[in-house]
Parts: C-alpha cells; sequence; structure tokens
C-alpha cells in the first residue's frame, strides 16, 4: 500500500471527523465534490453535514469558524488556494489570533492553505504566505514536508487549543508518497534532522526539504556532508535544534519559498547570529524565491523558487566562504 | 426553517408598560455613564479613545433588553446602552475604560473593545462589519448541536454596512438560513462622511431583500418603536424565520469621538424627525401616556447617576495592572507544551 501526502491530509480529516463530534469541515467546493484539490473527497457523503461547502467569502468562511469555536466546535477551514486567504486575513489574524488574549477563551481553528507554486499557476496560485502568518502573535504556522507530518500534525493542530494555520504544499499532493499512515509523531514545534552531517546545516521546509535532500545527495558524491533540518513548524520555531545542528557543521544556508524580505529565513539566521555566532564559521547565508510576483510560465517560474540548482550553487559558494 | 404553507406562531404582544419601563431605565444608564465617561476623559482618566451612543440609546437598549439568556450580542461601539441591558455591569464597563487587571479584558484591551465571548457577548474587534460571521459560527454550530431557540444580533453601522466582511456575514447569514438580526444603526455619518457617500441605495433596508433577509425600518428615536420592531424581528427569527434587518434612523447626537467636535454635522438634520433625541422622546411620551410622572422619572435618573457613582467608587479600590506580572504570551497552548518559541 502506499498513501500520498494528499491522501494523508484527506485521512487525517476523516479521523478527526470520526473520532471528535466537535470538527467540522467548511471550505469552498469542500462538499460532494470534494475539494478542488480532492482533499476531502467522500467526506461530505462519509459524514453527512459535517462537510460544507461555503460561498465564496473568506472572511466570513474564518469568521464562521472563529464563532463556532467559541460554541466549542473544532473547526477545519480549507482555503481553496493560499492566496486566497489574503480575503480571510484580517479574521486569522485580528480576530482569531487575538482573541485569546484578550479575553483568554482560546479559538481552537484550523486553516487549511494549499500553498506554494505548481508550473503554471501564476502570481495567483502560487503563494507561500507562512512567513507573514507567522509574524502575528497567537498562532500556530505548520508547514509539514512529509506525508507522515502532513498526516500527524493536521491531527495535531486539530487537538490544539489555538488557531493553526496548515500550510500544505501542493507541489507534493500526488507525488510524495509513503509506505503507510504513522503511529506517531515528534511534538508539534519539534524539528528534525532529516539527513546528518557535518560540513553545512540548510534549514528547509515544506516543499523544499526535497529539494534540500536531492543537494545533501548530490553533494555527498563530492564528499561534502549536509545536514538537512525540516523545521515543520515556522511557529514555533524549534531554534535549539537548529542552534544545535550549526554547532556541529559551523555552516548554515536557510532556505524557503516566501519572498526574501523578512520572513522565516531571515529569522533563522538572526536566531542563529544571536546564539550562536560564534558557532559560524562563514557568515549564514538564505535563498528564497525572487522578490517578484511568481511567474506563470514554468520556465520562470522554476527560476524564481529555489529549486536543487540554486541551492546546491548557494550551499557550494557558502562552502567555499 | 419556516416551510411554505406552515404559518408562523403569533406575533409577540405590543410591548408592555413594564417591559418599556425597563428599557427607560437602560436609557437613563446608558446616559449617565455615558457622561461620566465624557467627563472622566476630559480630566485625562481615559486612555485612548471614548465614543459615545448618544442619541442611539433607544435603539440599542431595545437589543439588549429583547434579548434572552443564552442569545448571542456584537455590539458596535455605540451599544452601551444594549450592553448593559443585555447583563454587561456598569463596573465592568469602568474597569475596562480605567484599565483595571480585574476587569473582563485586564488592561490588555480597553473602551469599546470589550466583551464576555461565553456570556454570548462578544468583544468586538475594531474592523468594522468582522463580527457578522463571529454571530453566525456561534449560531451555526448551534443548529449542527441541535440546540434550537437562541437567536444572535450583530449590530453595524452605515458605514459598517459597506465593509465587504458585513457583506460576506450577511450572505452567509441568509446561505445558512440563521437567526441572525443585523441591526443598523443608520446615524446619518460614518466618522465625517455623510451617508449620500456612503451608499447609494434608497434606503439601507432595501439591501435586505438582497441579501435574503426580512428587513424592517423603524424610526430610531422612539422606544416603543423599536420595542416593537425589533421584539418582531426576535420572534420571527426565533420561530424559523430566517435572518433579519432592522434598519433604525436616528442622528449621532456628539462628534465621532470626545475628541471630535463634530464640526461638519449638518444641523439641519436636528430638526428631522430622525434628529430628536430618544431620550428626551421617551420622557415625553412616559408622561403623556401616564406611565411615569415627571418626579418618578428624576428620581429614576438620579437614581442611575448614584449607580455609575457608586461603581466608579468601586473601581478606584483596583489594583494597577503591572507589566512584570503580565504573562505576555498570546497562546493559550501553555509554553511548557510545546517546542520552540
Ligand atoms: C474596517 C474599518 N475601517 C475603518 C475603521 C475606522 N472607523 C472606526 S468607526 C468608523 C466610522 C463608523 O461608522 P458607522 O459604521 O456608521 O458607525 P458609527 O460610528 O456612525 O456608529 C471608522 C471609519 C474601522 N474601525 N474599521
Ligand atoms: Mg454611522
Amino acid at each position: 500500500m502506499s498513501i500520498t501526502y494528499l491522501e494523508a491530509i484527506r485521512e487525517a480529516q476523516a479521523r478527526a471527523l470520526a473520532e471528535d463530534p466537535r470538527v467540522f469541515i467548511y471550505g469552498q467546493d469542500v462538499g460532494p465534490f470534494g475539494g478542488a484539490f480532492k482533499a476531502t473527497k467522500n467526506l461530505a457523503r462519509e459524514f453527512p453535514g459535517r462537510v460544507l461547502d461555503a460561498p465564496i467569502s473568506e472572511d466570513a468562511i474564518v469568521g464562521l469558524a472563529v464563532g463556532a469555536a467559541l460554541e466549542g466546535m473544532r473547526p477545519i477551514v480549507e482555503m481553496q488556494f493560499a492566496d486566497f486567504s489574503t480575503i480571510a486575513f484580517n479574521q486569522v489574524v485580528n480576530q482569531a489570533a487575538t482573541l485569546f488574549w484578550r479575553t483568554g477563551v482560546p479559538c481552537p481553528i484550523v486553516v487549511r492553505l494549499p500553498s506554494g507554486g505548481t508550473a503554471g499557476s501564476g502570481p495567483f496560485h502560487s503563494q507561500s504566505l507562512e512567513s507573514i502568518y507567522a509574524h502575528f502573535p497567537g498562532l500556530f504556522v505548520l508547514t509539514p514536508a512529509t506525508v507522515e507530518d502532513a498526516y500527524s500534525m493536521l491531527l495535531a493542530a486539530v487537538a490544539l487549543d489555538d488557531p493553526v494555520v496548515f500550510c500544505e504544499h501542493k507541489l507534493l499532493y500526488y507525488h510524495l508518497k509513503a509506505g503507510q499512515l504513522p503511529t506517531e509523531a515528534l511534538p508539534i514545534g519539534k524539528a528534525r534532522i532529516a539527513r546528518p552531517g557535518r560540513d553545512m546545516t540548510i534549514v528547509a521546509y515544506s516543499a523544499l526539504l526535497h529539494e534540500a535532500l536531492a543537494v545533501a545527495e548530490e553533494l555527498a558524491t563530492e564528499g561534502t556532508e549536509i545536514e538537512v533540518v525540516d523545521l515543520r513548524s515556522v511557529k514555533p520555531l524549534d531554534t535549539d535544534t537548529i542552534v544545535a545542528s550549526v554547532a556541529r557543521t559551523g555552516r548554515l544556508l536557510a532556505i524557503g519559498e516566501s519572498w526574501p524580505w523578512g520572513g522565516v529565513t531571515a529569522e533563522v539566521v538572526a536566531r542563529v547570529a544571536a546564539e550562536g555566532l560564534g558557532l559560524l564559521d562563514a557568515p549564514p547565508q538564505r535563498l528564497n524565491a525572487k522578490d517578484t510576483p511568481i511567474p506563470f510560465h514554468p520556465q520562470l517560474w522554476a527560476a524564481h523558487r529555489p529549486i536543487a540548482e540554486s541551492i546546491a550553487a548557494a550551499a557550494r559558494n557558502l562552502l567555499k566562504l | 426553517m419556516n416551510t411554505p404553507g406552515t404559518p408562523l406562531p403569533a406575533p409577540p404582544a405590543e410591548p408592555s408598560r413594564d417591559l418599556y419601563l425597563r428599557a427607560f431605565q437602560g436609557l437613563l444608564l446608558a446616559r449617565a455613564l455615558d457622561d461620566k465617561l465624557a467627563s472622566l476623559y476630559r480630566g485625562g482618566k481615559i486612555s485612548g479613545g471614548l465614543y459615545l451612543g448618544r442619541g442611539q440609546e433607544a435603539l440599542s437598549a431595545a437589543i439588549g433588553i429583547l434579548l434572552q439568556p443564552g442569545d448571542v450580542f456584537a455590539p458596535l461601539i455605540r451599544d452601551l446602552a444594549g450592553r448593559l441591558a443585555f447583563g454587561e455591569t456598569v463596573l465592568e464597563v469602568l474597569q475596562t475604560y480605567l484599565g483595571s487587571p480585574l476587569g473582563p479584558m485586564r488592561g490588555r484591551d480597553g473602551n469599546v473593545h470589550r466583551g464576555r465571548p461565553r456570556a454570548g457577548l462578544l468583544p468586538m474587534v475594531s474592523h468594522l462589519g468582522a463580527m457578522v460571521s463571529v454571530v453566525n459560527g456561534i449560531l451555526f454550530a448551534r443548529a449542527m448541536k441541535g440546540i434550537p431557540g437562541s437567536i444572535g444580533v450583530a449590530s453595524l453601522g452605515d458605514g459598517a454596512t459597506s465593509t465587504g466582511a458585513s457583506h460576506e456575514g450577511l450572505n452567509q447569514a441568509a446561505v445558512e438560513r440563521l437567526p441572525l438580526v443585523a441591526v443598523v444603526a443608520n446615524n446619518q455619518y460614518a466618522y465625517s462622511t455623510p451617508v449620500a457617500r456612503q451608499y447609494a441605495c434608497a434606503s439601507l433596508v432595501d439591501r435586505a431583500v438582497g441579501y435574503g433577509f426580512q428587513g424592517t425600518r423603524v424610526d430610531g428615536t422612539d422606544l416603543m418603536a423599536c420595542l416593537r420592531a425589533l421584539g418582531g424581528a426576535f420572534h420571527r427569527a426565533r420561530q424559523g424565520g430566517g435572518p433579519q434587518m432592522v434598519v433604525g434612523d436616528l442622528l449621532r447626537l456628539c462628534g465621532h469621538g470626545e475628541h471630535d467636535d463634530g464640526a461638519y454635522m449638518d444641523l439641519r438634520l436636528r430638526e428631522a424627525p430622525f434628529g430628536q433625541d430618544c431620550l428626551k422622546q421617551s420622557e415625553a411620551f412616559l408622561r403623556q401616556s401616564a406611565w411615569a410622572t415627571a418626579q418618578e422619572i428624576e428620581e429614576w435618573r438620579n437614581r442611575q447617576i448614584q449607580a455609575v457613582e457608586e461603581a466608579l467608587n468601586l473601581v478606584q479600590h483596583d489594583p494597577p495592572v503591572d507589566p512584570y506580572r503580565e504573562a505576555w504570551q498570546a497562546l493559550s497552548t501553555g509554553p511548557g507544551d510545546i517546542h520552540g518559541e
């Protein structure tokens, strides 16, 4: 048996619905149609009345989820694309994320964002918004890179008492496969050493984990041992695991698919500089998407986001510093 | 849901003298508290802004007095009267304005951004229109859990009706057939912007049919008319008649906030029927109908002023907020339960 990243997301939702009567799913086309990507395939049939099509009203979709959470429910919202969550931005960052702090009443909602580029998707169906959500207090921002994490972290997200922005990468939906669903998982907020190495640390998350692993494989043939850290969660950020890795390797390259001004990679570099400057043998480096909207043409798009070639070039450059 | 052919149960009885008098006490209390807040503001005792509900007490108090325990109310900035009538205490109001750590917002949020979600009183975020869908969510969850009978009110101003969030929320309420009552206080201005620059339909109530709401327009300066209109709308919503919109015509009898003298307001509006002071109108009604004497009204007014003074005395003994004892933690999940930061 094999299961894809997308199927793992579906299975996690099916399990959450089966095990917890407080869970329901609300989003555009998630009902009988099963969602734009089929992440809710058959769920409306299996769980009647609990997987519901919403009007094209991202703001009101998240607002409704907040109200339902106040009433003791555990809503899962599917944004059709991460890009459209900007319409719901106010409800996420000002309503959901401030509620507990302001009132002491928790707000357990999960907002799933089909994130990241796919060839031909262009400026408005490709965005990676983890950095901007992570900037706001009061949210968890999770970025699973593996089938196992997609499953277990989504279940963990539903169990959390706080709002969670769950960034799932569309590029992984169909191609990333695992033999079976996991039976245990690392806790939320804990990063993972995806590949050990001694010469350099690449900190990655989401789809770029796989680009980083490919680069590590390639550079291993040249005698360079790269340690790859999979953040799993960008907020909270596991500084300890990152700094411990840099202590072993002396070199840091942080990579991310969101834009270069600030964001997750800048935060990683800042924390390593603040807490482990003396551990570094070379200036810390980072690589992000280019500072333009995301291009439509597959060849432009492939040059816009970090991929194995550009990451390998950055890694080789870092080795020379 | 009210299927065709199923007649709705009888409308509620005409507002009684008792209901009217209780609502009137709410008008007196809200006006007394607003006046006290204004003087505290002028004395520099209130941080941030102060936004009064003067002129809007009748519509607002009618909401609070007609809602029942278990119902949901998302007030906006000029709903002091409605909040008090729904159960908020004068003490809580003062604690929030004065930043007491013992108040519901504990100095973390202030002025109109206060509430007790567990008691059905939602703490508004500033972003106008954003509370509509949150009320929807509570009603939606209740329907899902099979808990019937409760309704929710979302207050809107004429300005708030122009936001995308309010359009999304109102449409959603109709699509989900929720027992939402949207109460629009059309006070002729949004800050300095007159309604002519806010919307171009003949009346905001015309939008009700477009959303799939039942709409009612009411003289917001007439307490009896407000009790009647809201009583009917609440009744229909509670009985499964679908979402309701009540638009009250009235005038903001103050600046936008106490920092604003409202010099831009057209004084001729004060001559219009909707430009009258609802408090004076209801005092006249009480005397004419012989439901109360002028002397009784004065006694009641003084009693409410006294209640405000007593609460103020209490708040002044509250401890100050202490930044060193503040948890500075935005998540409910404790730092011990998660890795990273
Ligand atoms: C989305 C949004 N934009 C701007 C503001 C700033 N603001 C606060 S109150 C107000 C006017 C609101 O007018 P209206 O809805 O008519 O209510 P009123 O003040 O007249 O009661 C404005 C512009 C806000 N709170 N929210
Ligand atoms: Mg107004």
